[in-house]
């Protein structure tokens, strides 16, 4: 078994901004070499690990898979075991140096969607030669006048300050050196955690507890557990190429969702509340089906989340590859996105493994020839 | 380091027992007497010389109080001291003593309109997430609307000069005080040694121990507040941190006694200590609240230079620290030879 809250926060504490995901993938083929066959970093940087299902012979080397470039019509699939992929991005929010000003102060540039209303006197690390502790820097609240107190500074204005010399900080840090929220690991009361990056940590650690349930399940389809990168950039690069590599006959995407907390009511669901499984136009019908029913066969809660348009998941992508991929999506409650303490409960994520592992292990050809018969 | 134990030691104005017997510990040795004045402040005493001199410094810090706990378990806040709305959301904090951690959460940024997400979040919108699912969970835990909030900052060395932690603000002047008294002797004087409450709500503290001790003459050890940061200009930096200790020339409680004022001028010039004065009047100190007890005492504010002061956490740089100890002694041995009377 896989101890979750152990992995997440080894997962947390991995550096990966957007385009600099290395530390994860690395991580994951370390940590998740008894829970897969066979496990790769490929071209782009997405970790792909394959679980084979029973009888099956497929190798990663084989990757990319060959396939027609029409949608397939019925029958027309190739031969060879049902291929599932999970994909959960392993990148994440934060900033990079843009310049080194008199006194050794950083200026920085946000990646991905780094919320500016709590930036001023947020612990960061610098990620250079070491990596190097600092804060947001900001004008005391002495001098500030109220009005300017009402006001958010723009990044722009805003600079890190790590105490260090001007000479110190030029040996060190180079510019585009990464920028990470510095927050540690917390277990909070009963089985809540919170951490920086849980978005989408959240989601890898439920890609390893469906591996581990694998172990005791039997699955004739193979299972492809995908780290993807570049998904909060925008234009979902990792899950483009990945499923392009891969050609699944099923993608799921398994991503995080907005929980409950006050002020936060419309489109959030109950933290510890179960996983969500996502009902929309990027959501293939009958796997939305097959995902509810057999939550319902193990007493998995779970809610429905109503997707009317752009998931905002690697799903999204997914759907459009080559002849298009039938897919789902998955996703666990999540407090405070894009802040530095992000929210989950465990038994979210342990639920949503299980409902993925036993997905996984219901799919079988008859079902895949299914999804393109009329 | 004694700075370490005392910038993590959690003390919001009320609250301070857990610096106050860090201090009881480290200064044991190293005085004559000690006691804890009726409002909880430490006040030791080396020496019986016939010329008195308070040194103080405030043991409380800026943070908050439980508020109400609200039926799903969240957990509302109360400020204590002055703090600015803009760095509270996305921090990790403690709740009470026994340092149970929970975090100040914000709406998804996704899901704020594009009005919202230029404004400060206001800070009754703000609250704890302990994990706790309803109200009952929270008082299970021992927690109680009025128990202390902390910032969960650790402290840490940014560099061989340049540190990181909460509470700078006045635990930087008890390191400084308690550092006299450690590594210093002074037999012509009587030093008393104010670790006073209460500051931030109002120099409570220090004005009751300054009556009760009745020094001929008194030095407030302070943290201030320095902005030479990135794009300020040089005049709107109040201080800056690396150039030396702050000697006040005048702040929101008071003037300083001009002579005492003069002298460390002097000292620090003769003795080449760097120096500097604070380019900003507003800010009370403890010294101004000292100057009004009985028929008037001298003092004067001895301040090191910390960035982004009243916030989660500060930076400090230890030359400055080291500056200030040496100012003191050399006026504490200018006093004790007489060069100096008030």
């Amino acid at each position: 078994m896989v101890d979750v809250a152990t992995h997440l926060a080894d997962l947390t504490r991995a550096s990966s901004i957007t385009g600099r995901e290395r530390a994860v993938a690395d991580l994951l083929r370390r940590q998740w070499a008894s829970l897969v066959d066979e496990a790769k970093r490929d071209r782009l940087g997405n970790f792909i690990g394959l679980k084979r299902g029973e009888n099956s012979a497929t190798e990663l080397r084989s990757l990319p898979f060959p396939g027609p470039e029409q949608q397939s019509r019925p029958g027309a699939r190739p031969p060879g075991p049902p291929k599932i992929m999970a994909a959960a991005h392993i990148d994440s929010i934060g900033g990079m140096v843009t310049a080194i000003e008199p006194g050794g102060f950083l200026r920085f540039t946000t990646v991905g969607g780094v919320d500016r209303r709590l930036l001023m006197a947020q612990e960061v690390e610098v990620h250079g030669a070491r990596i190097i502790p600092g804060l947001v820097g900001s004008k005391p609240p002495h001098m500030t006048t109220p009005e300017e107190r009402s006001k958010l500074l723009p990044p722009e204005q805003l600079y890190i300050d790590t105490g260090l010399s001007e000479a110190e900080v030029k040996a060190l840090v180079s510019l585009g050196a990464p920028v990470l929220p510095r927050y540690e690991f917390r277990q909070l009361q009963g089985e809540r955690v919170s951490s920086r990056y849980m978005d989408n940590r959240a989601g890898v650690a439920t890609l390893a507890v469906a591996l581990a349930e694998l172990q005791h399940l039997k699955h004739t389809a193979d299972f492809y557990a995908v780290g993807t990168v570049g998904e909060e950039f925008g234009g979902l690069p990792g899950a483009t190429t990945s499923t392009f590599e891969i050609k699944p006959d099923i993608g799921i995407a398994v991503d995080v969702t907005f929980a409950k907390h006050p002020g936060s009511e419309e489109d959030s669901f109950p933290l510890g509340g179960g996983p969500t499984i996502g009902v929309g136009p990027n959501c293939t019908p009958r796997l939305a089906k097959l995902l509810r029913q057999i939550a319902a066969d193990l007493g998995i809660h779970y809610e429905l989340e109503v997707m009317p348009g752009p998931s905002g998941t690697d799903a999204w992508a997914m759907q459009v590859v080559r002849g298009g991929v039938a897919t789902g999506i998955i996703s666990i409650p999540l407090r405070y996105m894009h802040t530095p303490v992000e929210t989950v409960d465990l038994a979210d994520i342990r639920a949503a493994g299980r409902l993925l592992a036993n997905f996984v292990a219901r799919i079988d050809s008859a079902f895949v020839e299914g999804l393109t018969c009329c | 380091m004694l700075l370490e134990k005392l910038s993590n030691a959690c003390g919001i104005s009320g609250y301070e027992d857990e610096v106050r017997d860090i201090l009881r510990r480290e200064l044991q040795e190293h005085v004559d007497e000690m006691w804890i004045d009726t409002m909880g402040s430490l006040m030791v005493r080396k020496g019986t010389g016939p010329i008195s001199v308070m040194l103080d410094a405030h043991m409380d810090e800026v943070g908050f109080l439980v508020g109400a706990i609200l039926d799903d378990g969240y957990v509302k806040l109360k400020k204590v001291g002055g703090l600015d709305d803009r760095v509270l959301p996305g921090r990790q904090v403690w709740l009470t003593q026994k340092r149970i951690p929970g975090v100040i959460g914000a709406k998804a940024w996704h899901l704020t309109s594009p009005d919202e997400r230029g404004k400060v979040i206001p800070f009754d919108q703000m609250y704890v997430d302990l994990g706790c699912k309803t109200r009952q969970e929270v008082l299970d835990l021992g927690i109680e609307p009025g128990e202390p909030v902390y910032f969960a900052t650790t402290f840490e060395r940014y560099s061989d000069k340049v540190v990181k932690g909460k509470a700078f603000d006045d635990r930087v002047g008890c390191t400084i005080v308690a550092t006299i008294l450690q590594a210093f002797s002074h037999p012509g004087l009587t030093i008393y040694g104010s670790f006073s409450v209460q500051e931030e709500v109002g120099l409570r503290g220090a004005k009751v121990a300054a009556y009760n001790l009745n020094p001929d003459l008194a030095l407030a050890l302070e943290g201030t507040g320095s902005a030479n940061g990135a794009g300020v200009d040089p005049f709107d930096t109040i201080t800056n941190l690396g150039d030396g200790p702050a000697i006040s020339l005048m702040d929101a409680a008071g003037f300083p006694n001009l002579q005492v004022w003069e002298q460390l001028v002097k000292l620090a010039q003769e003795s080449g200590i760097r120096y500097q004065h604070r380019r900003l009047i507003t800010g009370g100190t403890n010294s101004g609240g000292i100057a009004l007890q009985r028929a008037g005492i001298p003092a004067c504010t001895i301040a090191v230079p910390c960035r982004y002061i009243h916030t989660n956490a500060s930076l400090l740089n230890l030359d400055d620290l080291q500056g200030a100890v040496s100012l003191v002694d050399h006026f504490l041995t200018s006093l004790e030879k007489g060069d100096f009377r008030p």
